[in-house]
């Protein structure tokens, strides 16, 4: 292959864009398209739909699509983390079978790891894989499930081997939803949304093939995943790019898009919205309460200090210095401003916290706020998961005693109806 | 805005750190704490010749080394981890800034090189017996006389005055109140009609002194009645400057706590593998790095004479204050029993935080201040 330099790379995908691109394509062909020419996801291997080219110069080839307001990939939900995984553990027949229509965003993927039983000791899953000498049998439950509702493939974790260590007794497999055995039931949460839901398997079936690297090996395939989870959160949340963008390709994609974005319209709440804390407080009147200014403060400085250790933690990364503490402390302080914010927000709204709806301040917003705000502390690792992380591994303490070397058989866990 | 420190910054932090290391032991600080100048002499001659550390913030015309308030907050930092006992926060960071925002092209030329150069100690007087850091509550009178200008009232807090050779003092005309006819004046320490008392500080590294001013004769720095605006930014750079020395000191504190709760044994096992202890120290370390970014923050934008430097000076205040304070107190009951006696170091750190808590305006002082900046 060709050596890959900025000046080349951004040529040949500008003029490969200028060939090819068509807004009034079906979203679907234009993204084979993409797979075929490797442009869609250029620093995939070549043999894979890629190119082959180095992550660096990924930054390039968006640019040249954002000029041309072209359309890439389908990128959002948990669909390129199946794909990140594939890649690294999945065999031939699972790149050939699934990446394409990954791509093109005919399959819509779920992950269906967390269960009842098992949320922060994500290895103490207990959902069942049996090999009948055909198939996978599966039985169990699963929970936190985003878009299982509209999936057609999850990336499950179960457990084959109850006798062996805990990590060590799980397999990954890909699952078909659309099947007898599969039942999805949505979940709805405190705030009344239902963003996701719980999965059933009675007998549900996995052909032996759709089992991802070796029999044992789930913990590892399931720790690539979450990697990938950890490093591109943001870009599980697609959003459409502004610009002049008329065409039948462009409301195909907006349409793709809202059906992801549909289950995280309330995560904006979740966070506290730290945002409408000093208008809030000006339009209210209690901007002069002396006691709501202090409040309002500490908010603010708790706020700025977390964005700016952020950003000192991103310096750090660009200047290729070892990661210091800072980086490692982001999650704990958004649930410190998420429950500041909660607090000043009730200070500020007062006796009108009592309501919600169409008729509460600002139209439910605030209302949405304070019942969503618990969730900060607890989705992606609860703050207790957070601060083991932090004391261990940042500050080198050391661990709390284990319970649960042994065979997982007589590890003790809980009963699950 | 940068927020990462340079090759060169960390460096120089190194090297001030290597020095402090050595010659601020704790075993240093407890003897010079007990003294009356409360430093050691030989040791801030080397700080001053070998390092140039008071030259830091003075410009390079004034015999200083021409460095902002960024190489400053490092050097605060190190000078709070090690709580080296010199009157550097007084000297350096109050009197000449005072000086450098005030004072007449001719006057700086006079006053600042001593300073620079470590020889010459010098001081700011501000606040009085009534507590107060905002400028309204200054009443120390200056009465213009036929060669100059005579001081009357009484000066408290005044951070090493006892020692100081030069004092900067903060004083209003006869019948003025509020933030108007605010001036800055300059005498020696040792001059007529002024008696200066030490007091007894809680935080026994920093000394105090309680100043009376009676008809003392004073040089006037720049223009009469114009020392609101050049005091108001002397106080952003030492707020700036302090949180800087607090997230060292709270630094020194969040590693002693973890060290001990490594080795301290009980129930069979270190008392740092329980939860209750090591979630408070994780919760620390997120104290102490979210100050650590408010505290550089302020000093990179007091850097860039950001108009926004004053706001976010008294955000850095607040926020290393609170966070020095609850280390401390977290660090001493991680220690337990031990933590509360003498012997055990931390409480040097625990009166340090305490006193700078106070020192400069309490962090609810501060608040107000930001929100009377962004809240309106």
């Amino acid at each position: 292959m060709a050596d890959f330099n900025e000046e080349n790379v951004r040529r040949d995908v500008r003029d490969w864009l200028k060939a090819n691109w068509d807004p009034n394509a079906k979203l679907v062909d234009w993204r084979n398209k993409l797979a075929d020419s490797g442009w869609g996801v250029p620093h995939w291997p070549v043999e894979w739909y890629g190119k082959g080219l180095p992550v660096s110069l990924g930054q390039v080839v968006d640019d040249e699509f954002a000029r041309a307001n072209a359309v890439g990939v389908a990128k959002t939900g948990i669909r390129m983390l199946a794909a990140a995984t594939l890649l690294e553990h999945g065999s031939d027949f699972h790149k050939d079978r699934f990446l394409r229509r990954i791509l093109t965003g005919e399959d819509t993927w779920c992950q269906l790891f967390s269960e009842p039983g098992s949320g922060s000791d994500l290895a103490g899953a207990t959902t069942r894989a049996d090999f009948d000498g055909d198939n996978w049998i599966i039985n169990g439950q699963k929970l936190w499930t985003t878009s299982a509702h509209h999936a057609q493939f999850g990336l499950l974790l179960a457990r084959t081997d109850w006798d062996e260590p805990k990590h060590k007794g799980l397999s990954y497999f890909v699952l078909a939803m659309e099947q007898s055995g599969v039942d999805v039931q949505p979940l709805r949460q405190m705030n009344g949304h239902a963003s996701f839901n719980q999965v059933f398997f009675t007998d549900a079936k996995i052909p032996p093939e759709h089992l991802v690297s070796t029999e044992g090996n789930g913990w590892q395939v399931a720790m690539t995943t979450l990697a990938h989870e950890r490093r591109g959160a943001g870009g599980l949340h697609g959003t459409s790019r502004e610009g002049p963008r008329k065409g039948n390709i462009y409301d195909e994609e907006r349409a793709e898009i809202a059906t992801v974005m549909e289950p995280y319209k309330w995560y904006p709440q979740r966070a506290g919205r730290v945002d409408l804390i000093v208008e809030r407080a000006k339009a209210t009147g209690t901007i002069t309460d002396s006691h709501i200014r202090q409040e309002i403060a500490k908010l603010l400085i708790l706020s700025k200090s977390a964005e700016w250790t952020a950003r000192r933690a991103r310096a750090a990364q660009q200047q290729g210095r070892p990661q210091g503490p800072e980086g490692s402390l982001g999650k704990l302080a958004a649930s410190n401003i998420a429950r500041a914010c909660a607090h000043v927000h009730t200070l500020i709204t007062q006796t009108d916290v009592m309501l919600t709806g169409q008729e509460s301040p600002l139209g439910g917003t605030i209302a949405e706020i304070l019942v969503s705000v618990p969730a900060t502390s607890i989705a992606g690792g609860t703050d207790e998961i957070q601060r083991n992380i932090i004391s261990e591994r940042v500050l080198g303490m050391p661990k709390e005693p284990r319970f649960d070397t042994g065979p997982f058989r007589d590890v003790p866990r809980n009963i699950v109806t | 805005m940068d927020y990462s420190f340079t090759d060169e910054q960390e460096q120089f932090r190194s090297i001030v750190q290597r020095f402090l290391k050595e010659k601020s032991p704790t075993s240093e600080v407890r003897r010079l704490m007990e003294t009356e100048e409360g430093y050691d002499p030989n040791v801030w001659r080397q700080l001053s010749e070998d390092l140039g550390l008071p030259a830091i913030p003075i410009p390079e015309a004034y015999g200083g080394a021409g460095f902002g308030p960024v190489e400053l907050g490092i050097v605060m930092e190190e000078l709070g981890r090690s709580l080296l006992c010199a009157p550097y926060f007084s000297s350096t960071v109050l009197a000449a800034n005072a000086i450098l925002n005030t004072a007449f092209e001719s006057q700086k030329l006079d006053l600042l090189p001593a300073i620079a150069s470590g020889e010459r100690l010098a001081t700011l007087a501000v606040t009085e017996p009534n507590g107060r850091w905002d400028a309204a509550g200054i009443e120390c009178i200056a009465s213009p006389t036929a060669d100059g200008f005579q001081l009357s009232g009484t000066k408290s807090f005044v951070l090493d005055g006892c020692l100081a050779d030069l004092l900067v003092v903060v004083a209003r005309n006869p019948g003025s109140a509020g933030f108007e006819e605010l001036s800055l004046f300059t005498l020696a320490g040792n001059a007529d009609g002024v008696t200066r008392r030490a007091l007894a500080p809680m935080d026994a590294t920093r000394k105090l002194a309680h100043i009376e001013f009676n008809n003392a004769q004073a040089t006037l720095l720049g223009d009469l009645g114009a020392g609101f605006a050049p005091l108001s930014k002397t106080l952003d750079q030492a707020a700036v400057a302090l949180a800087n020395e607090m997230v060292g000191g709270a630094q020194a504190l969040l590693e002693a706590a973890i060290e001990y709760a490594k080795m301290r044994m009980q129930f069979g096992r270190a008392i740092g593998s329980f939860q209750a202890i090591k979630h408070k120290c994780a919760d620390m370390l997120l104290d102490v790095e979210l100050a650590k970014s408010a505290a550089y923050h302020a000093a990179q934008v007091a850097s860039e004479d950001d108009p926004d430097t004053s706001a976010l000076a008294s955000l850095a205040k607040a926020a290393a204050s609170d966070a020095y304070v609850r280390t401390a107190a977290t660090c001493i009951q991680i220690h337990g029993g031990i933590g509360f006696t003498w012997d055990n170091d931390t409480h040097l750190w625990f009166k340090r935080a305490k006193s700078s808590e106070a020192f400069l305006g309490l962090p609810s002082y501060h608040r107000e201040l930001l929100m009377q900046q962004w809240g309106g």
